[in-house]
């Protein structure tokens, strides 16, 4: 009904929280270039929090995206008031709650999830392959 | 059918994204599309099993063409979504040189 919603905001929320990262990445970044030391923040951590925020950002929005497809599709969601065919009626919108509550929240949980799992991949790929080069 | 086809999406968007030697098509953002989506329609269709059991398995052809129709649609948003991306980002630098030269 209206699922997607529940991933959307915690889209937002990581978006402006990865966009407020990258800032403080730059920021510190220019400080060390200012004072002499030439290593960027990027040869030093090639994976830095912000491009992971990313990688979730864009599962997030991605998935949202589609799912607000589908639901067009359907026609849960409408482009006039209120967006939501649910929320015309109080029985309707209680189920609505309800599903955000239990399969939204379960969709924010899988893909954060599975983010989780896909930085520690790429955090263990990446320090195997920098032990490799040391190993040379 | 619309998860079946999205992940099918997703598994080639990826293995096409491995294949690549540089990222000039900028593929990274429509694997994650697709994954997205994904993830979140296997999570629709664990609680719709839960609710219908073996009866998930077994849907009404139209349904299933349905289905199958927005499965394609999705895959048709996100090849778009992906392609303004991979025009706005310009990785080749084909769209500035093609401005600049005044092409098309």
């Amino acid at each position: 009904m209206a699922c997607f919603l529940v991933p959307a905001a915690e889209a937002a929320v990581v978006t402006i929280a990865a966009h407020s990262l990258e800032l403080a990445e730059q920021k510190k970044a220019q400080r060390l270039t200012l004072s002499g030391n030439h290593t960027t923040l990027v040869e030093e951590n090639p994976l830095p929090w912000s491009r992971k925020l990313k990688w979730l950002t864009y599962l997030l929005w991605g998935g949202v995206l589609l799912l607000a497809f589908e639901h067009v599709w359907h026609g849960e969601v409408t482009p006039w008031f209120p967006f939501l065919t649910a929320a015309s009626n109080p029985a309707d919108m209680a189920e609505m709650l309800y599903e955000m509550s239990t399969v939204g929240v379960t969709m924010a949980v899988i893909v954060t999830a599975v983010w989780g799992v896909l930085v520690a991949c790429a955090t263990v790929l990446l320090k195997r392959s920098d032990l490799a080069e040391s190993a040379r | 059918m619309t998860l079946l086809i999205t992940v099918f999406a997703a598994v080639f968007a990826t293995v096409k994204w491995y294949g690549q030697t540089d990222s000039r098509w900028n593929l990274a953002p429509l694997c994650f599309l697709f994954w997205g989506a994904s993830l979140m329609w296997l999570v629709d269709a664990i609680f719709e099993y839960m609710e219908l059991g073996a009866d998930y398995f077994a849907p009404a052809l139209a349904d299933m063409v349905n289905d199958a129709y927005l499965g394609l649609s999705v895959v048709a948003l996100a090849l778009v979504v992906w392609l303004v991306i991979l025009l706005v980002k310009d990785p080749q630098g084909t769209v500035r040189a093609a401005l600049r030269k005044g092409k098309g």
